[in-house]
């Protein structure tokens, strides 16, 4: 007779076969017996958060920086409704995550017992599939699958909600091989001839440009060689979305920065003027297309993704390929140099008239600022600390609003899975439990969460996490006391009027530091800045640094509400010199 | 252009909805039916009618008839996220105009009325394939099968023989001649 595993068991022994290293959690009454066989197994770390959202976003940071899929384990109730959040991000940002979740016992399923909340129900508009395990010897099938779902195709959260009967009833539990036939969801659906006809656009393009995603970053590192490679063999210029940043490096000269709402005037005027468009792992957000109706009206544009239904969703295109950026840019390039070796330079002409102009949108300088000696400004910081720390293998998190965009400017990324962001769903809580969890996955990397003090504040708890398992994760908050975009927003489209948008009674976060056991340092000045920053560097310990910026400074280039790329607000510098009051922007 | 107090675009222009017969094939498992529905309101289409039931036993196979008004655009995009779905395995998608296929709904009408007016309400139901499932001598109950705006004017027409308590079905549909949907 085979040796019979508890259902709590059978949950690790799927983990151990998934290769899962560190779970991130927190314990209750419909998880304990889960909980109870923790010991038994070595070769997983449990991770032990203060609040479930946290373990989602410390999940999602673990993913997002390893391209492994991340795991939490949370009770049924209020730690089911806790992962909701979590669980959203990640389904927007298409990040692979396995949620296990316990339940109250089968028999009192619909009874309104202690800590029951109908988890599957709540989650499936939230997740890519979610199961509710009835019968302990379906629980190995469906550990696996939550796997494969979680992993395959475009990647995303799944859920297995496991009743507290189930983690202790016995089965049978046989070693998992992995099946190397995919969901049958995510196959690669694209023709030769699709690539012919790519190919024949890219070489009749006189206004091209590449616009690129989050899916490349998805499609893992080989994904970001092979499109630096064509990008590199075409000589096209090329922009990032939020979610792509680092997958091609934001220093060489053919990179137009980031585009869309607070993109650069050169990203957003090329993808406006081009004629041909090549999105490769973007999903036409409406962060990025501003006014559908007006966007890129005189291009052609090609879809390369993975989800056949982000094809034509917001924007119709010429062209679509479906399939993996990897498998698509791996045979684009395998026929490219064989029909057009030496690209770059025999089509040299053909562009240069396009790489005139957007030299010309170059030489607005969109990203400048007006700079100060008295106070600091937020776009300084994230520039010093950027120059301070670029020689390092840096992980970068943030929150949500100005300081994110601030960090998506003037942070430069040269790597793939080294930025962590709340994109789709824009969660304000998101950077310090994402830190937790990429320096969980990278021990001896520098880990820094770009925070704004009222996002931090969301979910500051999770510093006792860090302190927990001494993890020198760097917290540098941009401190306006407002919710600067929020703020921002009033300033240009609600009359100034800043309805509940500044924080009048604020911690002291040096003070906070020292109370949860790690550093505060605080920066008031930008001559002590750069000193401040590089003892932040040189501190081996989690680390508050409180970063007090000047308070009205706004976000910049904007493309205003409802308005097509070409009509973007610059900043303060050009509006001088284009006399637009401050009046006129209040109409916009 | 009225002042946007918005940071989200207006809405552009709308094209034309039609009416399209979706057909989906899925596991027959708890909660699928929730996760089908769950994706038309969430996602802000339409449902017009519904109809559902096992139609494998053996590998556990329900199809799901659905009748929804969309933009080409938008029934692309139902197409494509049901196809998303795990538990799905096909799903097929008719014009309501298309000539290949067939439509057809139930509806049990309910009389109550005098022998004169009885006799009446099924001599209208004529052309619909009616059935008289249940007789007493002041009410019957008939099922007729049709289409669902001949449904709609009957339903109107038959107050008048003493109309009391209609039930019907969503559409199912099947396509014409030998081939079958793959």
């Amino acid at each position: 007779m085979p040796k019979l595993f508890s259902g709590a068991e059978i949950v690790f022994k799927c983990l151990e076969d998934q290769n899962v290293s560190h779970i991130f959690g927190y314990p209750g009454g419909a998880v304990l017996p889960i909980y109870d066989e923790l010991k038994n197994f070595n070769s997983i770390k449990h991770i032990l958060v203060r609040h479930e959202q946290g373990a989602g976003h410390a999940a999602e940071g673990y993913a997002r920086s390893t391209g492994k899929p991340g795991v939490l384990l949370v009770t049924s109730g209020p730690g089911a409704t806790n992962a909701v959040t979590a669980l959203t991000d990640a389904y927007m940002d298409s990040v692979p995550l396995v949620c296990i979740t316990g339940q109250v016992p089968t028999h009192l399923i619909g009874t309104d017992a202690f800590q029951e909340c109908d988890t599957t129900g709540i989650t499936r508009p939230c997740t890519k599939h979610n199961w509710l395990v009835k019968d302990v010897n379906d629980l190995a099938k469906i550990m696996h699958k939550a796997f494969e779902v979680a992993t395959t195709g475009r990647p995303g959260p799944v859920l297995v909600d496991i009743p507290k009967d189930i983690q202790f009833q016995k089965s049978k539990y046989k070693n998992y091989k992995k099946n190397k036939k995919l969901n049958g969801k995510s196959h690669d659906n694209y023709s030769q001839k699709n690539i012919d006809e790519l190919i024949n656009l890219i070489s009749k393009a006189k206004k091209p440009i590449f616009y690129t995603g989050g899916g490349v970053i998805n499609s893992g590192t080989k994904a970001s060689e092979l499109l630096r490679e064509l990008v590199y063999a075409t000589g096209f210029p090329i922009t990032s979305t939020l979610q792509g940043l680092g997958c091609f490096p934001a220093d060489d000269n053919q990179f137009l920065g980031m585009l869309g709402m607070h993109g650069t005037y050169e990203a957003n005027n090329a993808m406006y003027s081009c004629d041909l468009m090549i999105n490769v792992g973007a999903r036409f957000d409406d962060r990025i297309t501003g006014k559908i109706d007006e966007f890129s009206p005189k291009s052609k544009k090609v879809h390369i993704d993975i989800d056949p239904s982000s094809i034509n969703k917001n924007v119709k295109v010429d062209l679509a390929i479906v399939g993996d950026i990897k498998s698509v840019l791996t045979t684009t390039l395998k026929t490219f140099k064989k029909s057009k070796n030496n690209f770059s330079k025999s089509n040299k002409s053909q562009i240069s008239n396009w790489w005139e102009q957007i030299q010309k949108w170059r030489s607005k300088r969109s990203l400048d600022y007006i700079g100060s000696e008295e106070t600091i400004k937020p776009q300084y910081a994230i520039e010093r600390l950027y120059e301070l720390t670029k020689d390092k293998d840096t992980y970068i998190t943030t929150e949500v609003g100005q300081h994110q965009m601030w960090a998506a400017q003037h942070y430069k990324f040269n790597k793939p899975n080294r930025w962590m962001t709340s994109g789709g769903l824009g969660t304000m809580g998101y950077g310090l439990p994402a830190a937790v969890g990429v320096q969980i996955a990278h021990p001896k990397k520098l880990v820094i969460d770009i925070a704004g003090e009222a996002s931090v504040l969301m979910t500051m708890q999770e510093m006792s996490t860090a302190v927990q398992y001494n993890l020198p994760i760097k917290i540098f908050i941009l401190n306006n006391e407002y919710m600067g975009m929020v703020r921002q927003w009033q300033e240009l489209l609600h009359d100034k009027n800043y309805s509940e948008s500044y924080t009048a009674a604020l911690p002291d976060f040096v003070k906070m530091a020292e109370a949860y056991g790690c550093v505060g340092i605080r920066a008031k000045t930008p001559e002590e800045l750069d000193d401040k920053i590089i003892e932040m560097l040189n501190t081996d310990r989690p680390v508050i640094f409180d970063c007090l910026v000047d308070k009205q400074e706004n976000c910049f280039p904007m493309i205003p509400s409802g308005k097509p790329h070409n009509q973007m607000l610059l900043g303060p510098k050009d509006q001088k010199e284009k006399k637009i009051t401050g009046k006129g922007r209040t109409l916009v | 252009m009225v002042n946007s107090k918005s940071a989200y675009s207006f809405a552009g222009k709308k094209q034309k909805p039609d009416t399209h017969i979706i057909v989906v094939w899925v596991d027959n498992e708890a909660g699928v039916l929730a996760r089908v529905v769950g994706l038309f309101s969430g996602r802000g289409y339409n449902i017009e009618s519904l109809a559902v039931a096992e139609v494998d036993q053996k590998q556990n196979i329900s199809r799901i008839t659905i009748v929804t008004t969309g933009t080409p655009q938008v029934v692309d995009q139902i197409k494509l996220q049901l196809k998303k779905l795990v538990p799905v395995h096909k799903v097929a998608d008719f014009k309501r105009e298309d000539k290949n296929v067939i439509f057809k709904e139930m509806a049990l009408f309910k009389f109550v009325a005098n022998n004169g007016n009885l006799n009446k309400a099924f001599e209208a139901c004529k052309n619909f394939n009616p059935v008289i499932l249940d007789k007493t001598n002041k009410s019957n109950v008939i099922q007729i099968t049709a289409l669902r705006r001949e449904i709609d004017i009957m339903s109107k027409n038959l107050k008048k023989f003493g109309l009391v308590s209609v039930s019907r079905t969503g559409a199912v549909a099947m396509t014409r001649g030998s081939e079958i949907f793959k």
